[in-house]
């Protein structure tokens, strides 16, 4: 299972998936309406990691991180 | 060093401290930046949430770029909340010489403004609401949202 945590400002449980990609990951998403905005504007981390493509394979116990827009200061 | 408190910054006692360690480590500069909330737009305060595990790697990154240029950055950061005319974030670099602490001070602060998983609230009449329209995307931002 894949474990997605939704950081900072993002009101949503985490989630525990059975996806293979991050691909997979949009595609569940992409069904919910009350996370379309911050699809466009979230940054993507796996393991903590911050990756930009979603061929990004995934296996089991990995954690991906949703980080929304920051300010900090 | 980096280092994260619980509410409003000591800052007096925290650059103090930070002079401390580095006063005899021949460092010919100290240049600090002092972050503190302001008075605008009706708000009681500012308060934050903060991802430990990628503000630390992204911290660590800057260090090693610190250290190739003979130079130390310290940092410190509020979680929660903090207060009008109190500070929420301080930077500081040392180096051999001047003008490298200058321009490192302002490429970290800019780069911390665009990438340090921070997340800053308005504290508003009891609330606190999210500061979405100063916030900055992180780069790469958007990739769940690319439709296939």
């Amino acid at each position: 299972m894949i474990r997605v945590e939704f950081l900072g400002p993002i009101q949503k449980p985490s989630l525990e998936l059975d996806i293979q990609n991050l691909s997979e990951l949009a595609a569940v998403l992409q069904q919910d309406d009350e996370m379309s905005e911050w699809l466009t504007n979230c940054a993507v981390a796996v393991n903590d990691t911050l990756v930009s493509s979603l061929e990004v394979p995934l296996k089991d116990g990995d954690k991906v991180s949703l980080l929304p827009p920051v300010c900090g200061g | 060093m980096l280092s994260l408190y619980d509410g409003a910054l000591d800052v007096p006692v925290i650059l103090k401290n930070w002079y401390e360690e580095e006063a005899t480590n021949n460092y010919g500069a100290y240049i600090p930046f002092v972050g503190t909330v302001r008075s605008e737009d009706g708000i009681d305060g500012l308060s934050f949430d903060i991802y430990e595990p990628i503000l630390n790697s992204w911290f660590s990154s800057w260090q090693e770029k610190a250290k190739a240029k003979g130079a130390v950055i310290k940092m410190a950061h509020s979680r929660g909340d903090v207060m009008l005319h109190e500070s929420s974030y301080i930077a500081s670099v040392f180096s051999p010489k001047r003008r490298v602490a200058l321009e490192f001070i302002d490429e970290f602060v800019e780069d911390f403004k665009a990438s340090a998983p921070i997340w800053k609230y308005d504290l508003l009449n009891g609330k606190r609401v999210y500061a979405l329209d100063r916030s900055t995307a992180i780069k790469g931002s958007g990739i769940l949202g690319e439709k296939k």
